[in-house]
């Protein structure tokens, strides 16, 4: 049970990132949110494209699916609607073909020919035949209307006019709708005569029924004008105005997405007869066909939402560990790179007590010298003469002093590992470390040149560390002369933030080639006594310092390192802190 | 009484070379100073010497190349050559190029004086 706690533990402080001891730099901070803030954007924003293309893309399809049989069954119920209209039409006409009227003109016949089209069709309510005035010769149906005057009606004229004519739907005396049809034919005398028939509209309900409605849907059939012809579930009675608005025109079967006046979204199938001024509206309520996508949607989303959250969690988790193992390798570096300083400062401790040992040889020999004089003169009897006695004495003392001397500057020089900043005069540095290296320019007769500009502020940075810089690139210069060579130190103020240094020799030069890798680890031209740490070590130095080297050679002609050190500490001193208390 | 020995003495620190100068005075030498190789063989111009003691380390003429200048002039004139701690190379390539011997600074004054007599002794033979 502890060992499962404890796992648990090292996963919710692996996701909190809470198992960090030392809070994160600054740096490394914004380099992570960097980092996440990227892989979101690059893994997110496509995720979202795509979620948002598929989801269109099924939208359409769906919609497509589920409309296009709609239309289609649309289409053929209007088709049979027209059907039926004409049958009926070509019913009537064909009796005013086939009968004269005179025979027509007879109450029996027309009784029986009546009989006969109710039993064969069905829905006709009343058959009668008018004369050329408009008067109704013979009857036969419900109502009284034998003898009645149709000649001031429109669709007495209209008939005689075309032909043929349908009426729209009206109430008739039952208070049934009904629809009026009439067939114009002319007699032997060339007189025109109508028969009208009237026929109840129950009939429309059925070509309409076997769309397949279910409850959610409606359809029903409009004239011109926008009036039912038949009832509507959602838009009202027969005979009433039906609110929505019709595309104007006959051009086929149209689908239109709107919202009607009572606030629904539907889709409205508007399938126009092409012969007669009716229409089949069929009507989907949008939510019905988007059912299946709205469930989709709903699934895409869920999907969306957990691969987010997963990739923001790998995205945080990784990012987090990225950053950390950055941050151990930026250690380890930092570290090796004290290493290699210290190594470094080892070996120029190493050479410089080399050219120590020699410059403390020659006041010793004058100490020794001295002090064998005196032994001499008390020896030999010759010591009572005190200023002869006092002379070696002040020169040993004088020696000492030059002894302490180089013996204070070495130990100035390897004392300090830290970074200590104070106030310091880069030109009093610099002689002081080329003291360091004066014998040598004594001895190989190398001409020192001192530029040095008297103007120049003080600058707050590590006397040990600008030693260490300058005794490189001074070495580096002492090698690269011949014996009687020439080297120009000047400083100046650079800009208001900091000074320049520069080193410049009249010495070998460097190639290019060289020029690019002398700042690289281990690379060396000094073959044999060379570490190749020198001038990595002093770069490393400078940069820690906030500073910049800049290097300019040509072979044959000599090289010149300018140094740019701030004249205060570099701001950022987090990283200092984090590794600033190294200590060997 | 025959002619004290003269030795020429030539090194760049001048408080050395004439205290020992000085102390080779004592001991019944005629010992002169030079501060430099060009000094020296001035020096040798004007008067013969039997030995030149010969630092190796000096700016300018350098004190093998003395030694090459004295060697032109007087081939058979011992010269016994003075180097710093940790340069005995310097000393035993100048015996390749003809010094009778060489001694590390600082000076043990008796062994100079031994290696004196030895070098004026190996050149009477």
């Amino acid at each position: 049970m502890p060992e499962t706690t404890g796992r648990w533990k090292r996963i919710r402080q692996r996701f909190s990132g809470k198992e960090e001891k030392k809070p994160l730099p600054k740096r490394y901070r914004r380099l992570q949110r960097n980092i996440a803030v990227l892989m979101i954007l690059v893994t997110v924003i496509p995720l979202t494209l795509l979620a948002v293309t598929n989801a269109m893309q099924y939208q359409k399809n769906i919609k497509a699916e589920r409309i296009t049989p709609m239309r289609a069954i649309a289409s053929k119920a209007a088709h049979s609607f027209e059907l039926f209209l004409e049958e009926r039409l070509s019913a009537l006409h064909f009796i005013a073909s086939s009968y004269s009227f005179k025979i027509l003109s007879d109450q029996a016949t027309m009784h029986r020919i009546f009989r006969i089209l109710r039993e064969e069709y069905g829905g006709y309510v009343d058959l009668g035949l008018i004369n050329s005035k408009g008067r109704q010769i013979t009857y036969t149906g419900p109502y009284d209307l034998l003898n009645k005057d149709y000649s001031n009606q429109q669709w007495f004229n209209e008939a005689r006019v075309r032909g043929r004519f349908i009426s729209d739907v009206f109430m008739g005396y039952r208070d049934m709708p009904h629809i009026a049809l009439a067939v114009q034919n002319l007699n032997d005398q060339g007189e025109s005569w109508v028969l009208r028939a009237t026929m109840d509209t129950k009939k429309f309900q059925k070509l309409i029924s076997p769309m397949g409605l279910d409850p959610v849907k409606d359809a029903f059939i409009i004239n011109s004008k926008g009036i039912l012809q038949t009832d509507s579930r959602l838009y009202g009675k027969v005979l009433t105005k039906c609110p929505l608005q019709f595309p104007e025109g006959n051009s086929g079967t149209q689908v239109k997405e709107l919202t009607d006046q009572e606030g629904r979204n539907i889709v409205m199938i508007y399938a126009p007869l092409v012969k007669y001024d009716f229409a089949l509206v069929m009507i989907l309520p949008q939510a019905s066909i988007f059912k299946a996508w709205h469930s989709l949607r709903q699934e895409i989303s869920y999907v969306f939402i957990v691969s987010l959250v997963l990739i923001i969690l790998v995205i945080f988790s990784s990012t987090h560990l990225l950053v950390k193992r950055i941050r151990e390798a930026d250690e380890k570096r930092e570290i090796a790179f004290r290493e290699l300083e210290y190594t470094q400062k080892l070996s120029s401790i190493g050479r410089l007590a080399a050219g120590v040992a020699h410059e403390i040889n020659n006041p010793l020999s004058i100490i020794n010298e001295k002090a064998g004089l005196m032994k001499d003169l008390v020896e030999h009897d010759m010591h009572h003469d005190k200023e002869k006695l006092m002379r070696p004495v002040n020169q040993v003392l004088h020696s000492v002093d030059r002894c302490r001397d180089i013996t204070h500057r070495l130990l100035g020089f390897a004392r300090r590992m830290g970074v200590q900043y104070e106030t310091l005069d880069a030109n009093e540095v610099l002689k002081e470390t080329l003291g360091f290296l004066e014998k040598e320019a004594h001895h190989r007769d190398i001409h020192i040149e001192y530029n040095f500009s008297e103007s120049i502020p003080q600058i707050s940075s590590d006397r040990g560390q600008l030693q260490q810089v300058f005794l490189n690139i001074l070495s580096n210069a002492f090698a690269a002369v011949d014996d009687g060579g020439r080297i120009v130190l000047s400083t100046w103020e650079k800009d208001k933030n900091s000074i320049a240094v520069s080193i410049r020799d009249n010495g070998h030069g460097m190639s290019e080639e060289t020029l690019r890798q002398i700042f690289e680890p281990f690379f060396t031209t000094k073959k044999g006594y060379g570490t190749g740490l020198g001038l990595p070590i002093t770069y490393g130095i400078v940069k820690k310092l906030g500073g910049d080297i800049k290097v300019n050679s040509k072979v044959g002609e000599g090289t010149t390192f300018t140094i740019f050190i701030p004249k205060q500490p570099p701001g950022d001193t987090e990283n200092e802190q984090s590794y600033g208390d190294f200590t060997r | 009484m025959s002619n004290p020995t003269a030795i020429l003495l030539v090194d760049d620190e001048e408080e050395f070379v004439t205290t020992l100068a000085e102390r080779l005075g004592i001991r019944g030498f005629a010992a002169e100073a030079a501060t430099s190789g060009r000094q020296a063989l001035n020096k040798m111009d004007g008067r013969d010497f039997d030995l030149v003691v010969l630092d190796v380390k000096m700016p300018g003429m350098g004190g093998l190349e003395v030694m090459d200048s004295i060697k032109d002039r007087s081939p058979d004139l011992p010269v016994i050559l003075l180097t710093g701690h940790g340069a005995a190379g310097e000393g035993r390539q100048g015996m390749h190029k003809g010094a009778s011997d060489y001694l590390m600074k600082p000076l043990d004054i008796d062994e100079l004086i031994s290696k004196i007599h030895e070098a004026l002794t190996n050149k009477s033979q």
